[in-house]
C-alpha cells in the first residue's frame, strides 16, 4: 500500500473550509479537549452539517404529528414503518438528491434512487415501488433540457436494473429552479411487521461488519456540499458526486434480505450521506456504545486512501451491520454467494468512543455522545411570511373561446403529459402494478393478496410561495385527496422539505409556516408523518427556489377490485362535482399560464370539509356507486374533466351554472373537490346530502369531444395532441414546443 | 409440466414468471442459480428478464458464457422447450440459440409501455393458445430490444414462419408508429427452426392476471402447461 498523503494542519480556518462556524469549531475543541485531528475534523463537519444534523429544522420538525395506532416506526430511523394488516408492514421514505443532480444529472439522480432504496431494504423490507417528484427550471433555460434528459435517464437506469417498478411521481417547471433543480425520490417496501431491522447497535464485543461495494474517493463531502448554496464554482464540485452501480445494489438487496431471513443481524445501517462516518456513529449512538474500527480492514477501490478519505467517502452500495458473534462465517458465505465484499472492520466497546485506526495509528478518537447529542441545534430567526395581496379586478375574464384556453393549458409544461418521462421507467416489473403513472395515485398490490397500497407524491410550490402555511396544508391535503380518489384509506406520509438558505429570516419563515400548515393538516386528517428529509440551501447566487415541501402519501385498499380510476368508461353517465366551488383563481395555473400573472392568495384549505368530502368519496368508490373519480387540482375543473376524458377515450358535455363567472368555474382551483362519473346520480347526490357535502350534477359523458352546453366542441384527438405533444417536442428541441 | 427458471444475479423477472407458471400448472418451478452446471429433469426452461450480470458489456453477452447456459443449450438441443423473455431473449440470441441481435432501441431510450403484438404462428407449444393473426396486448420494458438480422436470416425466418410475434397497431397493421424500438420487420419474438425455443421482448408474465389490466399473456403459460403436462 502506498502511504496516504500527510494530513494538513488543523485550525479554525480549516474548520471554516469544512463548513463549521467559529463557534462550532470551538465547540469541537471543547468536546475533545484538544485540537481535532484532520479525520476528526472531517467527522465533526459532516455529522454537524445541515444535511446530517437537521440543525436548522429540528426544532420545527418536532412539531409534526408522528403517531397513530398503525404507526410502527416514526421519524428517526432509515424509514417510517406502518402496519398494513395480515402481519405485514409498509416501509417508506422520500429523500432528496437535489444538489448532486444539478451538478451531474444522471449519476446524481441514479444514486438518489439507490440511496432511498437502501434506506428501505436496510429495514428488512423488499422495495415494491419507486416514485419521484422532479422540479426543473424554466424550459427556456439553456440547461433545463439537459437536466431533464439526464435525471430521467438516471432514475430509470437505476430503478429499471434493480427491478423495482417506478409507478408515479410529478414533474414541474419554474424559473425559480433554474439554478437548483429538485430530485426527490421515494421508495415503498413491504416487510413482515415482526421482522423490521433497526440501526441500533447492541452487544459488547460484537463484530461490526462492512458489506457491499468497495470504498473509493467518490462523494467525499457530499453531505457538506448539500448544506451550502451554489455559486459560479459549482462545476468544480462535479467530483463530489457519487457514481452508482445498480447491479451491485441489486446483489446487495438480495444478499441482505437473504441474511435477514435468519437471526444473525443485530443492527444494520446503510452508508448514505457521510458514508462510514454517519453509519458507525448513528449505530453506536443509538446503542449507547463505543466502536473501535480498523480502517485497514475496509475493502478499498483506490490506492493510498487516508483515514479521512475512508471515513468521508460516499461510495455507493455499502452497508454496515452488527452481527451476533459466531455468525460471521455464515454471513460471509451469503455475501460471497452474491460476490460482494464482506469484512469485519470493528467491534462494539463500552468506552462510548468512536476510535478509528489506520496503519496502526489512531486517526480519530471521539466521544460519540457529544458528537451526536451536542450537535448544533439552531432556533434561527424567522420572519412571518407576508400575506398575499388580493387579486386585481378583471382576472376572471376569458381571453378567448374556453376550449382554446383549455387546449393551451393542457399543452403547458406543468399540465402536459409526462409520458415521455414515465415511459423510460419500468412500471410493471414485479407484476403487481395495478395502476401505474398517470392516475391520481399509483396502486401496487401487496404480493400474493387482494389488498393494495396506493401511493402518491404532491406539492404545489406556487401556493407555498404565496402563503406558506396554506401551501403546507394544501400539500398534505392533496396527497390525502389523491389517495382517496383511488378509494384508498390514507395512512401516513413522508415529507421532503426543500427550501432555500435558512440563515435568511424570510426563508426560515417559509419553512416554519409550511411546517405549521402541514402539522395542522396531518392532525385534522389523521395522516401522520413517519419519515422525511430536509434539503436546505437550495439557492444559487442568492436566489431561492419556491418553498417545496413534497409530500409522499401511502394509503391502503382492502380490496383491490374496489378501486377508483380517473378514466371515463361509459357513455351517458352523469358527472357530479363533489365539494364546494367558489371559483378561486388566485395562484391558479389559469392566471399564471394564460394571463401571465403569478398573483393572489392560494385557495384556502378547509380541513374539516376536506375530511368529510374524502370520507364520502371513499365510500362511494367502495360501494361501487361511481365508475370514475378524479380530484380537482392544478388547472381546475375543466382540466380535471379533460384528463378523465383523455384517460378513458370518452367525451363529456358540461353545463356551467350561472355563477361563478365561467372562467372561475372552469379554471378555479378550489380545494377539496372531486369529479365522479356515475350511473346512479340520485344515489350519489342523496349520499352527499346525507353527509352535508355540496354536490351537483355538472354534465354527462359520451361522444369523442368535450362540449359546454353542447357548444364549444373540441375533439379528444385535438386535446390529446396538445397534451401529449409538448414534452417530446421540447426534448427533441423542436420549435413546436414553443 | 416441470419447469425451471434460470436465476442470474441480475435477474429481476424470475419471481414474476414463476408466479405465472405456478398459476398455469399448479406448482412452482425450480429456481436454478446461474453457477449450476446441472439442471433437474424438466420439460421447460425459462430464461427470465432482468439485467443478468448487470449487462454492462452488452445485454446478455456475459450470461451467454455462464456455466448454466451451456447446460441449457445442451438441453435445448435435446428438445427441451426453452422460453426467453426480454433479457432472456437477449441471452438466447447471444448464445446463438436464436439468430440475429438485439440492439439499442431506435430512440436510444428505455421504453416501458403496453404494446400490441400479432401472433404470427399459433403452431407451437408456446402459442397454441392463440389464433394465427390474433392481436394481443403485452407490456414491454427494455433498452435493447431492436431486433436486427442480415437479409438472408430475415428471409429464412419469414420463409419458414419462425417469426412468433410482430409489433402491430391495435388493428393489426405493421408500421413504424406501432414499432416501439425499431425492430426489423416489427419482429417482437422468434422461434428456432424446431419451434422448441421461443424468445420474445414483451412480457407475457406481466399480463397474466386480471388485476393487472390484461390477461393476454396467460394463454402462453396455459398452452405450455397443457402441451407439456
Amino acid at each position: 500500500m502506498r502511504t496516504p498523503a500527510p494530513d494538513p494542519e488543523v485550525n479554525q480556518a480549516l474548520g471554516t473550509e469544512h463548513g463549521l462556524t467559529p463557534d462550532e469549531y470551538a465547540h469541537v475543541v471543547r468536546i475533545l479537549g484538544r485540537t481535532p485531528s484532520y479525520t476528526e475534523l472531517g467527522i465533526f463537519s459532516v455529522m454537524w452539517s445541515e444535511h446530517c444534523s437537521y440543525k436548522s429544522s429540528k426544532k420545527w420538525l418536532k412539531t409534526l404529528p408522528t403517531t397513530a395506532p398503525w404507526v410502527i416506526q416514526g421519524p428517526g430511523e432509515n424509514a417510517g414503518v406502518i402496519d398494513i394488516g395480515d402481519g405485514l408492514a409498509a416501509v417508506f421514505k422520500m429523500e432528496s438528491h437535489n444538489h448532486p443532480s444539478y451538478i451531474e444529472p444522471y449519476q446524481g439522480a441514479a444514486t438518489g434512487v439507490g440511496g432511498i432504496l437502501r434506506d428501505i431494504f436496510t429495514m428488512g423490507a423488499r422495495p415494491v415501488a419507486n416514485l419521484n417528484a422532479l422540479r426543473f427550471g424554466d424550459p427556456s433555460d439553456a440547461r433545463t433540457r439537459y437536466l431533464v434528459a439526464g435525471v430521467v435517464a438516471g432514475i430509470g437506469g437505476y430503478g429499471n436494473c434493480m427491478g423495482i417498478p417506478t409507478v408515479g411521481g410529478e414533474t414541474e417547471f419554474h424559473s425559480a429552479y433554474n439554478g437548483n433543480i429538485l430530485v426527490n425520490a421515494m421508495t415503498v417496501g413491504i416487510a413482515q411487521a415482526d421482522r423490521i431491522f433497526y440501526s441500533r447497535a447492541a452487544g459488547l464485543g460484537y463484530p461490526v461488519v462492512y458489506v457491499g461495494a468497495r470504498t473509493g474517493r467518490d462523494g467525499i463531502h457530499g453531505a457538506t456540499m448539500a448544506s451550502a448554496e451554489f455559486s459560479e464554482e459549482t462545476e468544480e464540485k462535479r467530483p463530489t458526486v457519487q457514481v452508482g452501480d445498480p447491479f451491485t445494489e441489486k446483489l446487495l438487496l438480495e444478499a441482505c434480505l437473504e441474511l435477514m431471513a435468519g437471526d444473525a443481524i443485530v443492527g444494520i445501517q446503510d452508508m448514505g450521506a457521510a458514508g462510514l462516518t454517519c453509519s458507525s456513529v448513528e449505530m453506536a449512538d443509538k446503542g449507547g456504545l463505543g466502536m473501535d474500527m480498523d480502517l485497514d480492514a475496509v475493502p478499498l477501490r483506490a490506492d493510498a486512501m487516508s483515514a479521512y478519505e475512508i471515513m468521508l467517502s460516499e461510495s455507493q452500495e455499502r452497508m454496515l451491520m452488527v452481527l451476533k458473534p459466531g455468525r460471521e462465517d455464515m454471513a460471509r458465505a451469503v455475501f460471497e454467494k452474491w460476490e460482494l465484499e464482506f469484512a469485519v472492520v470493528g467491534t462494539l466497546t463500552d468506552t462510548g468512543r468512536l476510535v478509528v485506526r489506520r496503519g496502526g495509528d489512531v486517526a480519530a478518537d471521539i466521544p460519540v455522545g457529544p458528537l451526536v447529542g451536542e450537535a448544533p441545534e439552531y432556533d434561527r430567526p424567522w420572519e412571518a411570511p407576508p400575506g398575499a395581496a388580493p387579486l386585481p379586478d378583471g382576472v376572471d375574464h376569458m381571453p378567448g373561446p374556453p376550449e382554446e384556453v383549455l387546449e393551451r393549458l393542457l399543452a403547458s409544461p406543468d399540465l402536459a403529459s409526462k409520458r415521455w418521462i414515465w415511459e423510460q421507467y419500468d412500471s410493471t416489473v414485479m407484476a403487481d402494478t395495478v395502476a401505474g403513472p398517470g392516475g391520481d395515485s399509483a396502486i401496487v398490490r401487496v404480493h400474493g393478496t387482494t389488498r393494495a397500497l396506493a401511493i402518491t407524491s404532491d406539492c404545489t410550490p406556487r401556493y407555498c410561495k404565496a402563503e406558506p402555511k396554506t401551501g403546507g396544508m394544501q400539500a398534505v391535503a392533496e396527497a390525502w385527496r389523491n389517495l382517496t380518489a383511488v378509494g384508498a384509506k390514507p395512512l401516513a406520509l413522508t415529507d421532503n422539505l426543500n427550501f432555500g438558505n435558512p440563515e435568511r429570516p424570510p426563508i426560515m419563515g417559509q419553512l416554519v409556516a409550511c411546517i405549521q400548515g402541514m402539522a395542522e393538516a396531518c392532525r385534522a386528517l389523521d395522516f401522520p408523518v413517519v419519515s422525511g428529509n430536509v434539503s436546505l440551501y437550495n439557492e444559487t447566487d442568492g436566489e431561492a427556489i419556491l418553498p417545496t415541501p413534497t409530500i409522499g402519501g401511502v394509503g391502503l385498499l382492502d380490496d383491490v377490485s374496489r378501486r377508483g380510476s380517473l378514466a371515463l368508461t361509459g357513455e351517458g353517465e352523469t358527472l357530479i362535482l363533489i365539494g364546494q366551488t367558489h371559483g378561486h383563481l388566485g395562484c391558479s395555473l389559469f392566471l399564471r399560464d394564460v394571463h401571465d400573472l403569478e398573483a393572489g392568495p392560494p385557495p384556502p384549505v378547509d380541513l374539516a370539509a376536506e375530511r368529510a368530502t374524502g370520507d364520502l368519496v371513499r365510500d362511494l368508490i367502495r360501494d361501487r356507486l361511481v365508475t370514475a373519480c378524479h380530484d380537482v387540482s392544478d388547472g381546475g375543473l375543466y382540466v380535471a374533466v379533460a384528463e378523465m376524458a383523455l384517460a378513458g377515450g370518452v367525451g363529456a358535455d358540461l353545463r356551467a351554472p350561472e355563477a361563478p363567472p365561467l372562467a372561475a368555474w372552469l379554471f378555479g382551483e378550489d380545494q377539496g373537490r372531486y369529479v365522479v362519473a356515475t350511473n346512479d346520480p340520485n344515489a350519489v347526490l342523496a349520499r352527499a346530502a346525507e353527509a352535508g357535502i355540496a354536490a351537483a350534477a355538472i354534465g354527462r359523458t359520451g361522444g369523442n369531444a368535450l362540449t359546454l352546453g353542447g357548444q364549444n366542441a373540441i375533439s379528444l384527438g385535438k386535446l390529446r395532441h396538445a397534451n401529449e405533444r409538448w414534452l417530446p417536442a421540447y426534448m427533441a428541441g423542436s420549435a413546436e414546443a414553443g | 409440466m416441470k419447469a425451471a427458471v434460470i436465476v442470474f444475479p441480475g435477474s429481476n423477472c424470475d419471481r414474476d414468471v414463476a408466479v405465472a407458471l405456478r398459476q398455469a400448472c399448479g406448482h412452482a418451478p425450480v429456481m436454478v442459480w446461474h453457477r449450476e452446471t446441472e439442471l433437474p429433469d424438466v420439460d421447460l426452461i425459462v430464461v427470465p428478464g432482468g439485467f443478468a450480470y448487470g449487462d454492462y458489456l452488452r445485454a446478455g453477452a456475459m450470461s451467454a458464457h455462464s456455466p448454466v447456459m451451456r447446460t441449457v443449450a445442451k438441453r435445448a438441443a435435446a428438445g427441451v422447450r426453452v422460453l426467453g423473455i426480454c433479457n432472456g431473449f437477449q441471452v438466447l440470441v447471444e448464445t446463438g440459440m436464436l439468430p440475429g441481435a438485439l440492439m439499442t432501441n431506435r430512440d436510444l431510450k428505455f421504453v416501458s409501455r403496453a404494446v400490441h403484438v400479432r401472433v404470427e404462428s399459433a403452431d407451437s407449444v408456446f402459442t397454441d393458445g392463440y389464433r394465427d393473426g390474433q392481436v394481443i396486448r403485452l407490456p414491454i420494458a427494455h433498452h435493447e430490444g431492436s431486433y436486427f438480422a442480415d437479409d438472408n436470416t430475415l428471409r429464412t425466418l419469414e420463409d419458414r414462419g419462425l417469426v412468433a410475434f410482430r409489433y402491430v397497431s391495435a388493428d393489426g397493421a405493421v408500421n413504424d408508429d406501432a414499432n416501439p424500438n425499431g425492430s426489423q420487420s416489427g419482429i417482437a419474438g422468434l422461434f428456432n427452426p424446431e419451434r422448441t425455443v421461443l424468445g420474445l421482448m414483451p412480457h407475457p408474465e406481466r399480463a397474466a392476471d386480471p388485476d393487472l389490466g390484461s390477461t393476454d399473456g396467460r394463454p402462453m403459460f396455459a398452452s405450455l402447461a397443457a402441451a407439456l403436462a
